[in-house]
């Protein structure tokens, strides 16, 4: 039997993940961009105290999370249309999955130090 | 049903994708995939950015003002601005013909125009305030 790497079962649930991602990351941008606009940049000190807030600090953890899985599915879509090799294509899905954990990861401690 | 399958068998096949023109749709889809692209593309430097905006050490602090100082790194950020804009209205639009609303063609196109009129001018805009205008 020849297994087959191209398989579509994660077609539906990553689909519907990345509009969940992408409705989160809409609401996030709005509220970030007003909260911006009400001053949360107008110092440093103002921007940090912002990040650190515990309300923005999970929603923005939130996002973070979107953005890694939104990113993760639309990149190998990407992927998935342009590299015909099988070793390739899965050398390159490897390589973003492993890129955008360590993205994820990166992130979510530079706000959690705060 | 079989003359339907012959005029498909017919069909003339022409893909040359420099000659194909679009509607304005086909646009703003493709640019939907380049921004997203891009976006991936250039996450490290947002995310180290954005590490160094938030850092409480003076010396991140002066390299984050030398580096957002850069006249490449604003035209890099006002690339990314437009990115962000344009991916972001086109998702919508996106969103919003996923559950049906705007699925007409003239609607469709509207909404096309829409998405590149307002994802350009707010670029516009934020770009006057990234290099200082205003
Ligand atoms: C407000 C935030 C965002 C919204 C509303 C949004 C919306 C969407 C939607 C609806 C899709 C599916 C497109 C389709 O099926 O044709 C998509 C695809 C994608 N998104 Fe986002 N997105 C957002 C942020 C981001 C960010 C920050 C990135 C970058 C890391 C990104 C990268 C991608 C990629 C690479 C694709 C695949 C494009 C393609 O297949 O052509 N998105 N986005
Ligand atoms: C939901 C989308 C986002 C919005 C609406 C947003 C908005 C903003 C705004 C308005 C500032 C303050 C800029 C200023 O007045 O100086 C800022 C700072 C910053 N953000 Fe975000 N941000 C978003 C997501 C992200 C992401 C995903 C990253 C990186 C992974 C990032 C990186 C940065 C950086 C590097 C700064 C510091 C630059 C600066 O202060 O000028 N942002 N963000």
């Amino acid at each position: 039997m020849s297994r087959l790497v191209v398989g579509a079962h994660y077609g539906i649930k990553d689909w519907l993940a990345q509009r969940i991602t992408a409705v989160l990351m809409a609401i996030y941008t709005l509220v970030i961009f007003a909260a911006v606009l009400a001053g949360a940049t107008s110092s440093h000190d103002a921007w940090r105290g912002f990040m650190a807030h515990g309300a923005v600090r999970s929603v923005t953890f939130l996002f973070i999370i979107s953005l890694g899985y939104h990113a993760w599915v639309g990149v190998r879509d990407i992927w998935m249309d342009y590299i015909k090799p099988t070793s390739v294509r899965i050398l390159l899905h490897v390589l973003t999955l492993l890129v955008l954990i360590g993205y994820v990861g990166w992130a979510i401690q530079i706000i959690w130090r705060l | 049903m079989s003359a339907l399958n012959e005029q498909k068998k017919q069909r003339p096949r022409f893909l040359d994708l420099t000659v194909i023109r679009l509607p304005l749709a086909g646009y703003a889809s493709i640019l939907h995939r380049v921004s997203g692209a891009g976006l991936f593309l250039m996450l490290p430097l947002l995310i180290w950015l954005l590490d160094l905006s938030l850092s409480s050490t003076p010396e991140h602090l002066v390299l984050f003002e030398s580096i957002t100082r850069s006249v490449l790194v604003k035209l890099v950020l006002l690339g990314l601005i437009w990115a962000f804009l344009h991916h972001f209205c086109m998702g919508l639009r996106i969103l919003l013909i996923d559950v049906h609303v705007g699925v007409e063609k003239q609607q469709a196109r509207s909404s096309a125009m829409a998405v590149m009129v307002v994802s350009l001018s707010l670029t516009l805009a934020f770009g006057l305030k990234l290099f200082g205008v205003y």
